[in-house]
């Protein structure tokens, strides 16, 4: 691809559509999101924020646009292939293998992951409480803690762009903002991550990027603190027309 | 006397059960595929025995070492270019699939050997046996197949939960697509599971035709008892299909005793008693492994 003067974002999305059948779940959405920062994508259910990260996980084909990391297209590498370019994605529903002990999910991990510096001590280090469950069944834990090895089991492929779907879904505030509180840390790393969050003043406090989506299409993006909470409501329930070229209402 | 003769002879009769019954276990516990035509896999194992003998000048009891890992390889491809695609479509389609295969297989040996049987001399481990009591005596081949039996199912076990590989065909058999999200290629773990599933099946025909005789038509028999041990032993749990196929074993000697005809029908009359008291089978499936 391009290899101009200007450093190219880690994750650039072009004109991404996608489809489920006769539903279009994506329309024409575009973003980039730049390294060591968190980008987050807010919407209500069914505005495609989950297809959206599948799609740049590779578990859905787009109809149409394209996906860069790096300013390399992968549009087209299937989602297997794509962690080893440096993209693991913690799911909705965090989906640990529930036959699997809590150590045996975080190995899993490594199978195709990159060389980096997330090991299992680093992670048993994070969340101490780990080390003593590591052989009980993954099925067993409480959902945060299930999140919290779910979150693990991306970071051990040690990749360059974490994407997490519905961190908070079904978890206690509390459990939310422990687990919030942990990404200062990935950030320094060098790990860019790129969420969903249903919780918009969540991702007010901890983005650097909102992007909303209305039923697949784009209806506001930029900083934090670019829009007040009236023209978010806004654009996240779609009360009135915004207008996407400056990005505001 | 005869009863405890029944006994054990049917423990040992169980070995050869199991060895038909694992493959079938496995394929059902990672990727849920019912394979109808694994007994005539084992009966083509049999005969590429049969065929490759006279050749390489093999004695017939290391025949294993060259058809085994050639099952492998077939059972990575029929799994890849054969189940795989029609996963796609239901289950039913696999399921016919695998009866079309089972056919196909039936009518190729039948063209390529006739309906005659065959079977692998393999000298005295053949004709000998331990001398217990005076009435009491177990072939040397029986406690051969039993041994590898359950050493197929233990190596398998420990292969599952001890490797790497293991660890990521169990992941697959749990959830396909967060297996996709650690970069684990599942049609090609599939295949690998195909390999082994394969690789134990020969192993079942290679012990029947040594055992017994192998005909053409002889696969399905065995299926049905590969089948009753792995439901009676659990759905997908191997060590149920250990339990599983020793106790059909045990129930077909022991029906041999009490009446001549009866010894076919006993461990399908077993089958059934346990299906209607125990339908989750010995060992319910939790997880694979």
């Amino acid at each position: 691809m391009m290899s101009g003067d200007r450093v190219r974002p880690l994750l650039e999305v072009e004109d991404l559509t996608v489809n489920y059948g006769q539903l279009t779940a994506l329309d024409g959405v575009s973003f980039t999101v730049e390294e060591s920062s968190i980008f987050a994508v807010i919407g209500a259910n069914g505005a495609g924020k989950s297809t959206l990260m599948r799609t740049v996980a590779g578990l859905h084909k787009p109809v149409r646009g394209r996906i860069l990391l790096e300013g390399i297209d992968i549009t087209s590498v299937p989602a297997h292939l794509r962690v080893e370019k440096g993209i693991a994605l913690v799911p909705e529903g965090r989906r640990l293998f529930s036959s699997l002990s809590v150590e045996e999910n975080l190995l899993t991990g490594f199978y195709r992951g990159r060389k980096g510096p997330w090991t299992l001590s680093r992670i048993y280090e994070m969340f101490p409480w780990m080390p003593s469950r590591r052989t009980q069944r993954a099925s067993l834990l409480s959902g945060g803690e299930q999140q919290a090895v779910a979150i693990s089991r991306a970071l051990l492929a040690n990749p360059k762009l974490l994407l997490i779907d519905e961190l908070s879904l079904g978890l206690a505030p509390i459990v939310v903002r422990s687990i919030y509180s942990s990404f200062s840390s990935l950030l320094e790393s060098g790990l860019t991550i790129l969420l969903v969050e249903q919780d918009v003043s969540q991702a007010r406090s901890i983005a650097s990027h909102i992007h909303c989506l209305l039923e697949g299409r784009t209806t506001l993006f930029g900083g934090p603190r670019d829009f007040s909470a009236a023209e978010i409501e806004a654009a996240y329930f779609g009360i009135a027309e915004p207008n996407l070229e400056l990005g505001t209402l | 006397m005869s009863w405890i003769n029944a006994l054990i002879q049917g423990i040992f009769l169980g070995g050869l059960f199991v060895l038909f019954a694992a493959g079938l276990s496995l394929l059902f516990g990672v990727m849920e595929v019912i394979n109808l035509a694994h007994g005539d896999i084992a009966v083509a194992g049999g005969y590429l025995a049969v065929v490759l003998i006279p050749i390489l000048h093999i004695p017939a009891i290391w025949i294993f070492i060259v058809v085994v890992p050639v099952f492998v390889v077939i059972g990575y491809l029929v799994q890849r270019l054969l189940f795989q695609p029609s996963l796609k479509s239901g289950s039913l389609t696999t399921l016919l699939v695998t009866f079309g295969l089972s056919v196909i297989i039936e009518n190729l040996l039948l063209e390529g050997f006739s309906a005659n049987s065959h079977s692998l001399s393999i000298g005295r481990l053949g004709s000998g046996a331990f001398r217990i009591t005076s009435q009491l005596s177990i072939s040397y081949l029986s406690v051969v197949i039993l041994f590898v039996a359950i050493a197929t199912i233990v190596l398998i076990q420990l292969g599952l939960s001890r490797t790497k590989t293991g660890r990521i065909i169990r992941a697959v058999a749990d959830d396909r697509e967060a297996a996709q999200l650690i970069g684990a290629d599942y049609k090609h773990v599939f295949g690998i599971a195909a390999g082994v599933a394969f690789g134990t099946v020969a192993l079942a025909g290679l012990a029947l035709s040594m055992y017994s005789q192998i005909t053409p038509s002889a696969g399905p028999t065995y299926l049905i008892y590969g089948f009753e041990a792995v439901v009676i032993g659990g759905l997908g749990s191997l060590w149920g299909t250990l339990a599983g196929g020793i106790v059909l074993g045990v129930a077909a000697t022991i029906g041999l005793v009490a009446s001549a005809n009866f010894g076919a029908l006993a461990p399908h009359l077993v089958f059934l008693a346990i299906l209607a008291i125990r339908p989750q089978g010995f060992f319910p499936k939790k997880a694979l492994a």
